[in-house]
């Protein structure tokens, strides 16, 4: 096995039960029959292209902390400049435009349920328009990672 | 859901510490639970041992190779809400959840006329008629073609990065603990 085979099963196969050993780059070495030098280097190719950001934990929301699924209706003119102020706070950690009224959608985490709410009422007074304020009641999804399809359209 | 359930699994300062170096990622080497257990001043077996604890308890709901979906090819990112009615989300739900293509699955509030609906749930696809196809094979499949719906495809992805829990939060974390 070699190049984009090691990548695709490095992708697929290890975004959950990640060895818990001394040792586990040589452990998946083991199991897909390479070095763990191997395993190593295309680790770092994959984390160089930005295919990967990281070897780590998925953490569920609202465990350590608190956060909110928050909206706003921008006017399409001023968009960019809100999102980009929005995306700037350190306490925001997603923001996307969706199409929708509600056009800006972002994801703001903090300590304490009285922080969150500060950093609401700071957006809502800078950028002077209201949000629908989305906290998460119940979480169905159990995240066992995501299955990729190789070849991906590029 | 509790915000606190897992407060009691960080008994020794250096807990703290690990979980946010941990949010870091494991490094490239050889014995990546000895390098980060240095940093914080716990053994490679200590590390080990507090991170099996911690994905027991479900603190750590999945350890592993994070991958970015939008460089991967995977451009096309629905959320899909529906107004279902209340005694029928977890039913609802627990169905949308057996599709490999449903990423994430919430309940959430109701807002009125402005935002009627309480259940989302997010698709990540190669392009989006296979996303479209995707939500209308959950809509015949699960049943779901009476309950008010919207898509709300991403357009634009402005930010992006896991959440990160700043020390401060810790110490608030910690000051609650029993001394």
């Amino acid at each position: 096995m070699q190049g984009e085979a090691i990548h695709q099963r490095l992708l697929n196969d290890f975004q959950r039960d990640f060895p818990l050993s001394p040792t586990p780059y040589a452990d998946i070495a083991n199991q897909l029959g390479l070095t763990e030098q191997e395993v190593l280097t295309a680790l770092q190719e994959l984390m160089e292209n930005q295919s990967i950001s990281r070897i780590g934990a998925i953490i569920p929301p609202n465990s350590i902390g608190v956060s909110l699924l928050a909206a706003m209706s921008v006017p399409t003119d001023r968009l960019d400049k809100v999102a980009a102020w929005v995306s700037s706070l350190p306490e925001v950690n997603h923001n996307y435009e969706r199409e929708h009224r509600f056009n800006l959608w972002f994801v703001v985490n903090a300590n304490q349920p009285a922080q969150l709410e500060r950093v609401l009422g700071a957006i809502e007074q800078h950028t002077g328009l209201t949000i629908l304020r989305l906290p998460l009641l119940e979480e169905f999804h159990i995240d066992l990672g995501f299955p990729l399809e190789f070849p991906v359209s590029a | 859901m509790s915000e606190r359930i897992f407060e009691g699994l960080f008994v020794d300062p250096r807990d703290l510490e690990l979980f946010r170096v941990l949010q870091e990622g494991l490094p490239l080497e050889s014995r990546p639970y000895s390098a980060i257990g240095a940093r914080v001043g716990y053994s490679e077996s200590e590390v080990i041992a507090r991170l099996h604890e911690w994905r027991q308890s479900g603190l750590i709901k999945r350890l592993g190779v994070i991958v970015r979906h939008r460089r991967l090819g995977y451009r096309a990112n629905a959320m899909v809400v529906w107004d279902v009615p209340d005694a029928e989300v977890s039913r609802v739900a627990g169905r949308i959840c057996q599709y490999p293509f449903v990423t994430l699955c919430y309940r959430r509030p109701r807002k009125g006329n402005e935002w009627p609906y309480n259940l989302f749930c997010m698709i990540h696809g190669q392009d989006r008629p296979r996303v479209e196809w995707q939500i209308r094979q959950l809509i015949n499949e699960c049943e779901m073609s009476d309950w008010p719906t919207a898509t709300l495809f991403s357009t634009r992805c402005f930010k992006q990065r896991g959440a990160r829990y700043t020390p401060s939060q810790f110490v608030a974390l910690s000051s609650l603990q029993p001394a």
